[in-house]
């Protein structure tokens, strides 16, 4: 079984890494924010794009960059993506789970561990959407 | 007692806040004068949390400062510096002194300030930061610990509605709305069209959303370029820098762009009030709360 871990876990680096500049968070949002990685924004920015962004779109932070969710807002608006990703654009992603660094986004995937989030999390996003 | 919910919930005056000084130096002497400049306009301040990514006297320490002197603290908490169990200790910490309104803010990156080698933490942003005041409110921590008393906080928020994406800054305060923000300050902005679409999206879907556009009092037209040039976010005109800068009375020219600018905002959808920076230290912030009918000590 860690054999096979490994083997996912380096192709989907090498499928991701060079599309995506992936940084293997292990819990990947990819589908839900226009095909583009929030994690390769400066702040890691998982929930839309910071106060800074310049008028002409690029980054704060590096001026010679589009900003990330720029990007993604353009993509989303104009990729022919599913329905139900484009719905998940707004939701509320939770805090990035440290733990997951480096792991498998696929295996996080079918397990559900990058579903998990810390109890007071859960109950809260429980709650909010059962009313 | 959130001074400051009160009069968003329970009245229809409008709602005053300010940016409270830096503290650097000074000590409780420089409190005090900030606080008697203050108090008599406005329902309640910003302590502000290492603004513009530089070092100063800490958010809790100086909403601290300025409660025992008798004004209302909002106290601002920045993603940039804090990792989540900071961040959740800061608001352990406001709940400790009865601070009730918080600003959770993702924040000006470290290269804004003026150690820019500093490490970025940015383990929470903004609305995951607003979720978190929701749950300890809900009497817990992230974790699912238990905190008890719960705090009964009044959780406010800022958001930039001139930077682009334009459209998607109206869903983003939205999400930051579910997440539990009651109040959103805005960033200082030059676009009136942008400020109009902004408040009539936001107003159409959550009306109670208390929004505060902010306005700067400035003397000349060199801030407006500085504002242009260095600070993230904003972006001036060059036909409103030429406004100011091509008068022959810069600070009386400036004094109008500001008066114009407040009566403008105040008469947008959704609008509850104004957020005052004050770049002069004179007597024209007197002369603005007046030109706009207030009087002093009108929320005592
Ligand atoms: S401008 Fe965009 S990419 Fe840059 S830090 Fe802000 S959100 Fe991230």
């Amino acid at each position: 079984m860690p054999k096979l871990l490994n083997l996912l876990l380096a192709v989907e680096h090498g499928m991701k890494k060079p599309v995506w500049d992936c940084t293997m968070c292990g819990q990947c949002v990819l589908h839900s924010t226009g095909m583009t990685c929030p994690m390769t924004c400066p702040k890691t920015l998982r929930n839309g794009p910071c106060g800074g962004v310049r008028e002409d779109g690029h980054c704060e932070v590096k001026p010679e960059m589009r900003c990330v969710w720029v990007k993604a807002y353009d993509r989303k608006v104009s990729l022919p993506l599913p329905t139900v990703w484009k719905e998940h654009y707004n939701d509320l992603r939770p805090p990035v789970d440290m733990q997951l660094k480096g792991t498998s986004s696929w295996v996080n995937l079918i397990t559900k561990r990058d579903q998990q989030t810390p109890a007071g999390w859960a109950k809260r996003q429980e709650e909010t959407h059962s009313h | 007692m959130s001074k400051l919910r009160d009069v968003i919930t329970q009245t229809k005056d409008v709602v005053y806040t300010a940016e409270f000084p830096i503290i650097d130096g000074g000590g409780m002497e420089q409190v005090k004068k900030n606080v008697e400049r203050l108090a008599p306009w406005f329902v309640a301040v910003n302590a502000t949390d290492n603004t513009a990514a530089h070092a100063h006297a800490s958010n809790v320490s100086v909403a601290i400062a300025m409660k025992q002197h008798g004004l209302e603290p909002i106290m601002q908490i920045v993603c940039r510096d804090k990792n989540r169990l900071a961040i959740q200790a800061d608001m352990a910490g406001a709940n400790l002194h009865g601070i009730e309104n918080i600003a959770l803010l993702t924040g000006d990156d470290v290269t804004a300030g003026d150690e820019p080698e500093t490490r970025r933490v940015f383990d929470l942003d903004g609305p995951q930061a607003i979720n978190v005041a929701s749950i300890l409110n809900a009497g817990t921590y992230l974790s699912g610990r238990k905190l008890n008393p719960a705090p009964n906080f009044f959780i406010c928020s800022v958001e930039n509605p001139f930077a682009p994406p334009h459209d998607y800054r109206i869903e983003r305060v939205l999400k930051k709305h579910r997440a539990g923000a009651q109040m959103i300050q805005l960033q200082i902005g030059y676009y009136p069209e942008r400020l109009e679409k902004f408040c009539a999206g936001v107003a159409a879907t959550v009306p109670d959303l208390a929004i505060i556009p902010s306005v700067v009092l400035i003397k000349s037209a060199k801030p407006l370029s500085f504002m242009n040039d260095k600070v993230p976010g904003i972006s001036v005109p060059q036909d409103v820098i030429d406004r100011v800068a091509q008068s022959t009375d810069q600070a009386e020219a400036a004094y109008h762009l500001a008066l114009e600018q407040c009566q403008h905002a105040l008469a947008l959808p959704g609008v509850r009030g104004l957020h005052i920076t004050d770049f002069r230290h004179d007597d024209t912030l007197e002369r603005l709360m007046r030109d706009l009918g207030r009087t002093p000590n009108q929320y005592t």
